[in-house]
């Protein structure tokens, strides 16, 4: 194999200089290529439905569970079914959970092994959730990370950070917004964050869309 | 949940204490090192699932593994400077778990 990956194979490579892994993955995927294991179009269907899911699949059944506590009761008791309700494809995930914040209990969740996150919910992890940093002191320092979002629970606040360890995704429903109670479904929406939802910080508050 | 399974087929059941073991082995573990050697309690159990221990190897997954979410008190995992209500939730499966008083 060489070190540069060749140019005249019917499709472009970066041009600029690439990283050890990164000539391992295109040398890969040449091979896929060239054996006919996938094609071209099976990889731009892949990148397509990676980037289709996204934090606004989340938003969506949070705001419906905002309005609507028959929603929520199912969100909570029977995810995936909840998930189907809202034209949500969940079926890829093992088993899904949802915690539900309250006044008095706060969720967090990390997975110290590595960068395990509800993609079908959320999309792609950030990069901060899959930092070493990150997946340290979330355990550790949970309370720490929240000030960094702009968070300070009060010590009455029991907060459980949960270590995605195995099969189960987790999403954090977060607290409904003080002030919000005019707002329809989907101005509701706007307001629930990626992070909100992974439980570093809270939703965003109702006067940010005016 | 789908796929809890009846209680009845766990050794363990929501309140019991458990204390996690601390093998160390080479492989595909899904037991983070900072929980092994404490002890908390079950908090809820999920069912049973696929040992990644043998898939993470390409191995077939069975005979399949009861999965619980332990809950530990911060305090008993990293010491006093924890906030006393906080605590840390881990899923693990039934083979990494001793009962504890």
């Amino acid at each position: 194999m060489s070190d540069a990956p060749s140019e005249a194979h019917g499709h472009d490579h970066p041009k600029h200089e690439l990283s050890y892994y990164a000539k391992r993955i295109y040398a890969i995927r040449d091979l896929l290529l060239e054996k006919g294991v996938i094609t071209e179009k099976d990889i731009q269907c892949q990148i397509e439905y990676q980037e289709a899911r996204s934090p606004a699949n989340g938003a969506k059944l949070v705001a419906r569970a905002w309005v609507d506590p028959a929603f929520k009761a199912r969100l909570i008791n029977d995810p995936k079914r909840a998930c189907a309700e809202m034209d949500i494809d969940a079926a890829s995930i093992n088993e899904f959970v949802v915690l539900e914040n309250t006044q008095k209990v706060r969720h967090m969740v990390v997975c110290t092994l590595c960068s395990c996150y509800p993609r079908p919910i959320l999309g792609r992890p950030p990069d901060w959730y899959k930092s070493l940093n990150y997946r340290q002191r979330a355990v550790n320092d949970p309370r720490g990370i929240m000030r960094e979002f702009g968070l300070v629970p009060s010590d009455d606040v029991e907060v459980r950070v949960h270590d995605s360890t195995a099969d189960i995704r987790y999403l954090v429903l977060p607290l409904r917004p003080e002030g919000s109670g005019g707002l329809g479904e989907d101005e509701l929406a706007k307001l629930v964050t990626r992070d909100s939802m992974i439980g570093v910080t809270d939703a965003l508050p109702a006067a940010t869309l005016k | 949940m789908g796929r809890a399974v009846s209680s009845s087929s766990g050794k363990f059941k929501a309140g019991d204490r458990v204390r996690v073991r601390t093998d160390d082995r080479p492989g595909h573990i899904r037991t983070p090192w900072y929980i092994r050697g404490k002890t908390g309690w079950i908090e809820r159990m999920y069912g049973e699932f696929l040992n990644p221990e043998s898939l993470g190897h390409g191995g077939d997954g069975l005979p399949k593994r009861i999965l619980y979410l332990v809950a530990f008190n911060q305090t008993d995992v990293w010491g006093a400077t924890q906030a006393p209500r906080d605590k840390v939730l881990v899923d693990i499966y039934e083979h990494w778990l001793d009962p504890a008083a």
